[in-house]
């Protein structure tokens, strides 16, 4: 942690690549920030007075009210929408080296269709894949209006410099993504250069121009809520329009208490800009149970607003079946096995 | 273990005997001042729970001993959890006398009961024949090492006779061992290889079925359903028992047999309540295998006979009333296999010209 040295930092309306950036990027104009948060990206230092700046989080008080809010019991008619509405939120995720390309097809097949047996069920909201992979999911989900999520910059650790981070991203864009997911450079972060994951963001963000981009905090790796609420912050700042939890390849990953620190920064952001971000937990989320938890908590903390796969997700790969097998569960009357539900 | 000692006794503390549940310690109590003292010490934080403390010294103090009552709950996952429900019922003596509350499963308790199963069926039946033998083996030999309480349960909880307990609990051994040997058989009595007209070498293998909702006998609490869980686990199946209702307690203790007894937690999963509310819950779940009804009869065999139906399981009903007294035969066992046969090219006959080998 320097001595806070100007870092040029891209403004509200003309974002510019970094110095670092060999590629020369045509940035597309962001939405201004309102006039009191303008300044607090001009210069590291006043970055780094407003992230330290924001109000400090409760954890007791967080952690209580995440737990008193899962107790809720969802029963019936709003079960089954919640259920649907879980459904359509899932980013169906695969992240493996051992991706081959059947794989991703046959993800994009159970995405299409989750579940066979019942035409009535919902479509997911997206497939999440390497960027390398896209190019298959894109194919497989035309016309469908299924997104093709890709994560990218040198995912999950983001351990790599700028010019294959964009490299990393054009790939994907390129390949057909309409999403990216980021990481943020959390060894930057918890050293105090914000400026420099601000950069980053920003950079990334002009790479994606309209393609909706989503802001991995790995909060495992944040150690403190009140690192979670800065990171959200910042990643805001930047120009996200998805924050998101976690990589998946960290435990513990997306928690409830950490979703509702992140449900009351996007709810917050909303009051100070008017602009909506959305919010993507990922990983350790199997269980229907579990996602309508956070269903419940995205209803109490940010509102029901945000109750749309536009502003909420779910990234997971096994969550799905479970939800199918609860759905059938509400329809049917009895419980299923996995052996009745489709693998993928 | 907690004691509550009164001195109005007083009078009786000369003559008064170590009941059964009387630890020595408390009993050494009254010999003199300073082991009552000591005994006092040790047990200083069950102090509130006495009538009255010894005025003077341990010499006065008398001993009734107030066993420590036994809270029943589930067996689910090899955890002891009461039921998700929060429910009890109370379970009656032979001369209708209150012994103990039981739990009394839910239907989201069978839920968890079948998902601990599941989970536990891969390495179970993954397991060596050799393993699965010497675990319930074991499981032989500590049921051996509570003789005496299950004895004791049986007589009270039953009406047996000392000698009719007796009996039930050491051919309850007997029944676990005699399915301990059969874990690495069962290939041998039930596999073959298989005469086929072609270039292969054809052979059979039993394989368990899966997880098996099992409902114990409604009378016989204890040997019928040792006879009832053994045979499941044997072949590598995991088990989800429903107990005899009015008589639960022989199998919770049983429970505690085999939660310390190296059987994987989920492989047998117990459950103690009523047959009828949670059969169907169990006869429809999709992801269970297989039924074994033996502890249900009349219109809800036949209505949960129909429910398995859909889902396609495996169903088994005894023959008549079932005397577990008896020897038993392989029914129990070839009820919950599955024969998986291969076929394995051994070349073409015609260009070995007859002997490849």
């Amino acid at each position: 942690m320097g001595s806070p040295a100007p870092v040029a930092l891209g403004d509200a309306t003309s974002a510019r690549a970094p110095a670092t950036s060999a590629a020369s990027v045509a940035v597309p104009p962001r939405p201004a920030l309102p006039p009191h948060l303008a300044g607090v990206v001009a210069d590291e230092s006043a970055l780094r007075r407003f992230l330290y700046g924001l109000p400090g989080v409760d954890p007791v008080g967080v952690e209580s009210r995440a737990a008193s809010l899962a107790t809720r019991s969802i029963k019936k008619g709003s079960k089954l929408a919640a259920l649907d509405l879980a459904i359509s939120m899932v980013d169906l995720t695969t992240l493996e080296g051992a991706d081959t390309p059947g794989k991703v097809k046959s993800l994009c097949a159970k995405a299409r269709r989750p579940d066979p047996d019942d035409p009535s069920t919902p479509q997911v909201a997206a497939v999440c894949v390497y960027p390398d992979r896209v190019s298959i999911a894109a194919a497989e989900l035309a016309g469908t209006g299924i997104g093709v999520a890709s994560v990218a910059t040198a995912f999950p650790s983001g351990r790599s410099s700028l010019s294959i981070k964009l490299a990393d991203t054009r790939l994907a864009i390129e390949s057909g993504a309409t999403e990216v997911d980021m990481v943020i450079d959390r060894g930057a972060f918890l050293a105090g250069e914000y400026g420099h994951v601000f950069d980053e963001i920003a950079a990334i963000k002009a790479e994606c121009g309209e393609t909706r981009l989503k802001v991995i905090l790995e909060t495992g790796e944040l150690a403190t809520y009140d690192n979670v609420r800065r990171a959200s912050w910042l990643a805001m700042l930047a120009g996200a329009d998805f924050i998101k939890t976690s990589t998946g390849k960290v435990s513990p990953a997306a928690t409830l208490p950490v979703i509702h620190v992140m449900l009351q920064a996007v709810r917050d952001w909303r009051t100070a800009t008017g602009r909506q971000v959305a919010v993507k937990p990922a990983g350790g989320i199997r269980s229907a149970k579990d996602a309508i938890r956070f269903l419940v908590a995205v209803h109490e903390v940010a509102g029901p607003e945000w109750l749309d796969p536009f502003y909420f997700r779910f990234g997971a790969s096994s969550l799905l079946n479970d939800l199918i097998m609860q759905r059938r569960k509400q329809l049917s009357g009895h419980y299923w096995g996995p052996d009745y539900v489709t693998v993928a | 273990m907690a004691q509550r000692r009164t001195s109005t006794a007083a009078k009786d503390a000369a003559t008064a005997a170590p009941t059964k549940a009387a630890p020595a310690t408390a009993t050494s109590a009254n010999r003199g001042d300073k082991a009552g003292a000591t005994a006092r010490t040790a047990s200083r934080r069950t102090a509130s729970r006495r009538v009255s403390a010894d005025a003077g010294g341990g010499a006065n103090g008398v001993i009734s001993a107030v066993p420590v009552l036994k809270t029943y709950k589930l067996y689910i996952g090899g955890k002891f959890p009461r039921s998700e429900s929060g429910r009890t019922y109370p379970v009656r003596g032979s001369s209708g006398e209150f012994l103990a509350n039981a739990a009394q499963a839910s239907r989201k308790d069978a839920r968890d009961a079948v998902v601990a199963a599941r989970k536990a069926f891969g390495g179970w039946s993954g397991a060596t024949a050799y393993n699965r033998g010497q675990v319930i083996y074991r499981i032989a030999e500590m049921l051996q090492g509570r003789r005496a309480q299950f004895v004791e349960l049986l007589m009270t909880a039953e009406g047996y006779g000392a000698k009719a307990a007796a009996a039930a609990v050491d051919a309850s051994i007997d029944r676990l061992v005699h399915y301990a040997g059969w874990t690495d058989k069962l290939a041998q009595v039930f596999g073959s290889s298989n005469p086929v007209a072609g270039p292969f070498f054809s052979f059979s293998t039993p394989e368990p079925t899966g997880v098996v909702a099992a409902f114990a006998p409604q009378d016989d609490s204890l040997l019928g359903l040792v006879s009832v869980i053994a045979p499941i686990i044997t072949s590598g199946n995991a088990a989800v028992v429903v107990t005899s209702e009015a008589r639960p307690l022989p199998a919770v203790t049983l429970a505690e047999v085999l939660a310390t007894s190296d059987l994987p937690g989920g492989v047998v999963n117990i459950l103690t309540g009523s047959a009828a509310e949670l059969g169907t819950h169990l006869a429809t779940h999709a992801d269970i295998n297989a039924l074994d009804l033996t502890g249900v009869d009349g219109q809800l065999r036949i209505a949960l006979a129909r429910d398995a139906a859909g889902t396609v399981k495996r169903v088994y009903t005894p023959h008549g009333t079932p005397d577990f007294t008896k020897t038993s035969g392989t029914a129990r066992l070839r009820a919950f296999l599955e024969t998986k046969t291969v076929w394995h090219p051994t070349g073409a006959i015609s260009l070995a010209g007859g002997s490849s080998y």
